[in-house]
């Protein structure tokens, strides 16, 4: 086999990646030649300083910004402008507050016009998995955090994108919260075999959910470090923390992070 | 009765009452002052006397009260959607905003009792004049109120929309426009008081109608009672329209509403996550 077979076979291909942005005052490099593979179905977890282009390198997957030089591919094709078969979560969940739940979920079929009985019936089992059954018709502001962002979750999940793009999801939440919504996280990418990128500050977090964690170091941003996590597909939490591997893994991330961001 | 509907008229009471006796208050006071000769009753007539007029004399002022309304509604609605167009139009594109926005401001500084006999020697005594005025007067609050709802979304969760790929009207239709009717419902209700004002402005200045022409008259003729009760007219007519604009708020962003009210405690009672 060529090796072009391998590169379209990549959910993600991020190839030479440079990105300059142009302040009044100087030039910001946020990403200098980073080149990354995410394989269909593999959960990459992305660490790094803050400010290093963590978001940055998530926009520029879902073509939502331009690269300076290099290029994205996303699902063989070259990301050129806004892509629509991505799901995209951010930290705050960005939810209309004049929709319920099940509304807000739905805004991503209405925007693509999808078949609307279709659509309600796959929210309904997103709701069931996600666990905000008794909850569809609450508005936003009735819902604690943990709730909006599984809202915004499903909302993501709607359109059965390949590939998921998550930014600090979970960050605004408390810790006992965070550590049921990365359960519930890990549980709906083992059912749905989506692609997910997700870009976190917990070291746990972006071990636990992860087949693979890239180690960013400060602005401008260069691959440090890509940890292969040694764990089992199936993780329990409790039993995972408790295992040399996990412990070993975020040790070694702590030091790289130490490592940049230590002699500022 | 229950004690859904106790709490309910609990709560209308405690609203209403302070403002109930502020005016009670007032009125006691105007009462006092004519009665006791302390201000002659020529200068300001009872408050009797004037309700009395206002009564006796309704057939004559409602006509009056319904053409000075219909000509601020007129005026309203047009400075409405003129108001909301331009603020799309400014939103959308910078031209139209760096064009639009500093005439926009000279239009707004021009005293607008200044430029209405203009309108009258254009127009002449119809309602147009009055309407014109009237739409100045409203037009501004409407536009920068629409724009900075426009503006209020919030730039993730445009990209969100771009991610959907629904394009630019699906994405004003369904995410712009519903977060900005918080800030234009604020503008609107600033923007009728102003047409009422608009309309009164129009008729001082040609009219032979209208309670504006009422109080123009009145006065002309010492009759202070009349002068009065077209003051007192016409002020409740902003009032209704005020409270008018309030109610159809209500009715149509219960979300926001409810967020600043109490209603949350319902469903924080069934338990969150
Ligand atoms: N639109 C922009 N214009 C100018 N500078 C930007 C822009 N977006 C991000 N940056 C800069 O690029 C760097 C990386 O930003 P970002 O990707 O948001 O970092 P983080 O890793 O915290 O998510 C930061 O220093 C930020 O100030
Ligand atoms: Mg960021």
């Amino acid at each position: 086999m060529s090796t072009d077979v391998t590169v379209s076979t990549s959910a993600v291909a991020i190839n030479d990646v440079s990105v300059r942005f142009q302040s009044k005052r100087a030039e910001v490099t946020a990403i200098q030649q980073v080149s990354l593979d995410v394989a269909p179905g593999e959960f990459v977890s992305i660490v790094g300083p803050s400010g290093c282009g963590k978001s940055t390198l998530l926009k520029l997957v879902s073509g939502l910004l331009a690269p300076s030089s290099g290029t994205v591919t996303l699902l063989g094709e070259q990301v050129r402008g806004p892509r629509h078969d991505i799901g995209f979560v951010f930290q705050r969940a960005a939810l209309l507050e004049w929709r319920s739940a099940r509304r807000n979920i739905l805004l991503q079929a209405e925007m693509r016009g999808m078949n609307s009985a279709e659509a309600g019936k796959r929210a309904d089992e997103l709701i069931e998995m996600t666990g905000l059954s008794g909850f569809e018709n609450a508005l936003p502001h009735e819902l604690s955090g943990g709730m909006q962002q599984r809202v915004a979750l499903c909302r993501a999940l709607l359109h059965q994108p390949r590939v998921l793009l998550m930014d600090e999801p979970f960050g605004a939440l408390d810790a006992l919260t965070r550590e049921q919504m990365n359960v519930e996280l890990h549980r709906v990418w083992r059912e749905t075999g989506t692609t997910v990128l997700l870009v976190t500050h917990s070291i746990a977090e972006s071990v636990y959910l992860a087949n693979r964690v890239i180690v960013l170091t400060r602005r401008p941003a260069v691959v440090n470090e890509i940890i292969e996590v040694d764990l089992p597909a199936d993780r329990d939490y409790s039993a995972t923390m408790a295992r040399p591997e996990f412990a070993s893994a975020t040790a070694h991330i702590r030091d790289l992070l130490g490592a940049v961001t230590g002699h500022d | 009765m229950n004690t859904v509907q106790a709490d309910r008229w609990r709560g209308v009471v405690e609203r209403t009452w302070r403002p109930a006796a502020l005016l009670a208050a007032c009125l006691a006071i105007w009462h006092l002052v004519t009665v006791t000769g302390l201000v002659e009753a020529y200068l300001v007539p009872s408050p009797a006397k004037t309700f009395g007029l206002l009564v006796d004399k309704w057939s004559y002022l409602s006509g009056h009260t319904w053409v000075t309304t219909y000509e601020t509604i007129l005026g309203f609605v047009i400075a409405g959607i003129l108001g909301v167009l331009m603020a799309v139009a400014m939103v959308y594109s910078r031209t139209v905003e760096s064009t639009a926005y500093p005439i926009l401001l000279f239009a707004q500084v021009i005293p607008k009792i200044a430029i209405a006999p203009l309108f009258v020697v254009w127009l002449g005594f119809g309602f147009e004049p009055k309407v014109i005025v009237a739409v100045l007067m409203a037009f501004f609050p409407v536009v920068i109120s629409t724009v900075t709802g426009l503006k209020s979304v919030d730039t993730e969760m445009l990209e969100l929309a771009a991610t959907m790929g629904g394009g630019p009207v699906k994405t004003f239709v369904k995410i712009r426009f519903p977060a900005a009717l918080p800030h234009l419902f604020a503008g609107l209700k600033v923007a009728v008081t102003l047409a009422v004002t608009g309309a009164v402005v129009g008729e001082f200045v040609g009219s032979n109608e209208g309670l504006g022409y009422v109080i123009l008259q009145a006065n002309g003729n010492m009759d202070t009672p009349m002068l009065f009760a077209g003051l007192i007219v016409i002020s409740l007519v902003g009032v209704l329209l005020f409270l008018l604009l309030d109610l159809a708020e209500k009715l149509m962003l219960p979300w926001h509403a409810s967020r600043r009210g109490a209603a949350v405690t319902t469903l924080l009672a069934k338990g969150g996550s």
